[in-house]
């Protein structure tokens, strides 16, 4: 662990299933960065034993819960922390097998870079394809391959690169959904150690990063200037009971910049109404100050007296965006429970709930081959295109342009469960 | 132009986000705090989210009756010094009402808070409880969600949690049902020391070493009190101990530490070799999978 101030967050998700070697993957790097400590090693140690290994399971670290420890098996999404002194890591450790579909784009919904792990001795296999189309689907920027199990294959070179430029050629035919992507590839032995943390002795040929070194020398900024202002209200601040007279007529409006550059005096419009006033105060609690970028929470005032409250959204004043009723998206299915086109769902996106209606379902995508068939229902799992019919007017984006505005996640009414989850695909 | 946030920009923004999605969301919600040092966190990040107005919910402490008499009164400064409200929900009463029936008066209260938090839920109708607890802490909360939904017996089914993606968070609930949210989900034990440094936040002396009675038991200091008195045979030492969390007496230990200063406990929790809990809960060290069990009845 290291103490510093001023690590930038990078959240990444692993893809890949318990034969692949995540789990041991996701513990080499927490053990070789020394995250893992004696307490939470020794009772690994003690498991490992009991299982008749010889030695340490470091796959152990990452079994959470009773039914994954008695049945070897990842059921849920685990989250992971380790902290290098330049980056703090957030990981996203998703089961990775067929029907495990809702972990998986669940874990990516949040991870800007994923990992995709190969078995050397395998290639490249139906689910790497399924795990780099759910990886762009979700709109994930950065891929990192790691051809895995090295020492499985005498640390072969020309296999390793075979396998890259098979990978390379099947990417390329993968919906280019969103813009590209970039990979990175590289060959690693979780079990022996070998280029996670430590470069190992085994693989001179390879010149590149390790593993670690790729993580944290990856660019994830995005240029601010580049995208539109988008400020969805979360809660209005009228704190008119206050003993302080001064504030008897504040009010503001509470909610985090999920895109764009926000300045005190910008000129913005209150959405979906279309009313126009300009940015007064900006504040982080009681401390005033004079811009806030994307991703901060912040408590924002405007010069004119205008009606704002929860779902509401502000932007700039000459922005071209407006509120819509129907939308197409790719969809995710989680329940039990099939899709029914007949029934109403809610939909929540951003700060607003709306109640929608399924108006078609335009084509399902088959996982194993990613072909698009022709569907009546949605089952656990199923990915769709599908369309919608809103209540209430939303303001959303393209999920490609803009991951918050762009996403959704459909609830059911009656049991209040989240039963999928939405990217939005607008034609422009 | 990029920008990016630091770590504790990050971790603070995020936190505020989700207690105001509680505070947009739910109709009824209420704060845990135990005077330890991540709910002191959670209150300034609900300073953060909510300030110049007051905080929408009260806050709430689940009193085990085994507490540092310390932390009770700097608990009771703390939410005066804010303006705030607190319920406290007391484990004595629930035993007096018959709902908690104790094995023996020295057991550890720790599993019984679940039956009085319950209780006080009902009773107050809360749809919502904040709480500060983290991903980092215990492998059952590693899979935990940040809005993590409960039934009506307060039951987490780790198997058939809601979904949750992105930064949008469904609180929705029947009556009876209740949602635990956890705004610094992504913090770690050193996020925590930073912050507190950071924001320059007071704390409950017992935090910082000081001179304290204990004995060896178990591979555990055990402090010498009232409820967790001394054994036949047992040697007690004065030795200078700090606690990496508080909670009930009978089931918190010290650990030995010279470290008097925020700055230098984080020192501290940087080269440290055992895990928070591992070094401190005398609870979790029962079975690999007691937090999972205890969080399955209903605990935070």
């Amino acid at each position: 662990m290291e103490k510093n101030t001023n690590n930038i967050v990078l959240r990444f998700m692993t893809c890949g299933s318990v034969d692949d070697g995540k789990s041991t993957v996701i513990g080499r790097l927490l053990f070789d960065t020394k995250t893992i400590l004696t307490d939470t090693l020794s009772q690994i140690e003690k498991t490992s034993k009991k299982k008749g290994m010889t030695e340490v399971d470091l796959s152990l670290i990452t079994d959470g819960l009773q039914a994954e420890r008695e049945q070897g098996i990842t059921i849920d999404v685990a989250y992971r922390y380790f902290s290098t002194g330049k980056r703090k890591y957030i990981i996203a450790d998703a089961p990775g097998h067929e029907q495990y579909t809702r972990n998986m784009v669940t874990a990516a919904s949040t991870a800007q870079l994923a990992i995709i792990l190969i078995d050397a001795r395998k290639g490249i296999l139906t689910q790497t394809k399924r795990h780099t189309y759910l990886a762009k689907l979700l709109g994930i920027k950065h891929v990192i391959v790691a051809v895995n199990k090295m020492d499985l294959i005498q640390y072969d070179e020309e296999k390793y690169k075979s396998i890259c430029e098979n990978y390379k050629e099947f990417e390329k035919n993968i919906l280019p959904l969103n813009s590209p992507i970039n990979i990175n590839f590289l060959p690693i032995s979780a079990l022996k150690g070998d280029m996670i943390v430590d470069r190992g002795n085994s693989m001179d040929w390879y010149k590149g990063a390790t593993l670690l070194q790729l993580l944290e020398d990856l660019d994830t900024s995005e240029d601010i200037k580049e995208s539109s202002l988008r400020f969805p209200v979360q809660y209005v601040c009228r704190p008119r009971e206050s003993a302080n007279k001064e504030l008897h007529d504040f009010r503001a409006f509470m909610g985090r910049i999920e895109s764009g550059l926000l300045k005190v005096n910008d000129k913005v419009k209150v959405l979906p109404s279309g009313h126009e006033s300009s940015i007064k105060e900006i504040r982080i609690g009681e401390q005033l100050i004079k811009e806030a970028i994307s991703e901060q929470s912040v408590t924002v005032s405007l010069v004119d007296e205008i009606d704002v409250s929860r779902g509401d959204m502000l932007v700039h004043h000459d922005d071209s965006v407006g509120a819509i009723k129907n939308f197409t998206a790719m969809v995710c299915w989680f329940a039990e429970e099939s899709l029914s086109p007949n029934r109403t769902y809610l939909i929540m996106h951003t700060t607003q709930t709306s109640k929608a209606k399924i108006s078609s379902i335009n084509y399902k995508v088959n996982i194993q081959t990613l072909d698009s068939e022709l569907v009546n229902e949605l089952k656990t799992n199923d990915i769709a295109n599908i369309s919608f019919k809103l209540a209430q007017p939303l303001i959303v984006d393209s999920y490609n342009k803009n991951r918050s505005t762009g996403a959704f996640i459909i609830i059911d009414e009656s049991t209040f469960h989240t039963v999928g989850a939405g990217m939005i695909q607008l034609l422009d | 132009m990029k920008k990016l946030l630091s770590h504790l920009d990050w971790l603070e923004s995020e936190a505020i986000h989700i207690m105001r999605e509680v505070a947009g969301q739910c109709s009824n919600p209420v704060l845990l705090f135990s005077g330890g040092k991540d709910s002191l966190c959670l209150l300034r990040v609900a300073e953060k989210a909510f300030r110049p107005g007051r905080f929408p919910f009260p806050m709430m402490h689940i009193d085990t009756g085994h507490n540092y008499p310390e932390v009770i009164n700097f608990r009771d400064k703390k939410i005066n010094d804010l303006g705030e409200r607190l319920i406290v929900a007391s484990l004595e009463d629930s035993m007096k009402k018959g709902s908690i029936v104790l094995k023996s008066n020295d057991e550890p209260r720790n599993k019984y808070q679940s039956i009085t938090l319950l209780e006080a839920i009902e009773e107050h109708d809360f749809d919502c409880c904040i709480g500060g607890a983290r991903r980092d802490e215990e492998k059952a909360r590693a899979k935990e969600r940040i809005m993590s939904f409960r039934d009506e017996f307060g039951q987490w089914d780790p198997k058939n949690q809601r979904p949750e993606l992105w930064d949008l968070y469904n609180a929705k609930v029947h009556k009876g049902e209740n949602i635990r949210a956890f705004p610094i989900s992504n913090w770690t034990e050193m996020d925590v020391w930073q912050y507190i440094e950071r924001e320059k936040l007071e704390l409950p002396n017992i935090y910082f070493a000081h001179q304290r009675e204990i004995v060896r038991r178990d591979n555990s200091i055990v402090p010498v009190t009232n409820v967790t008195p001394v054994r036949e045979n047992e040697l007690v030492e004065k030795i200078m101990v700090r606690f990496r969390t508080v909670g009930d007496i009978t089931c918190t230990a010290p650990v030995e530490s010279d470290a008097d200063t925020v700055e230098k406990i984080i020192l501290e929790t940087a080269s440290t070799s055992i895990s928070e809990r591992g070094a401190t809960r005398l609870d979790d060290q029962v079975s690999e999978a007691s937090m999972e069990q205890r969080k399955k009845e209903g605990y935070f």
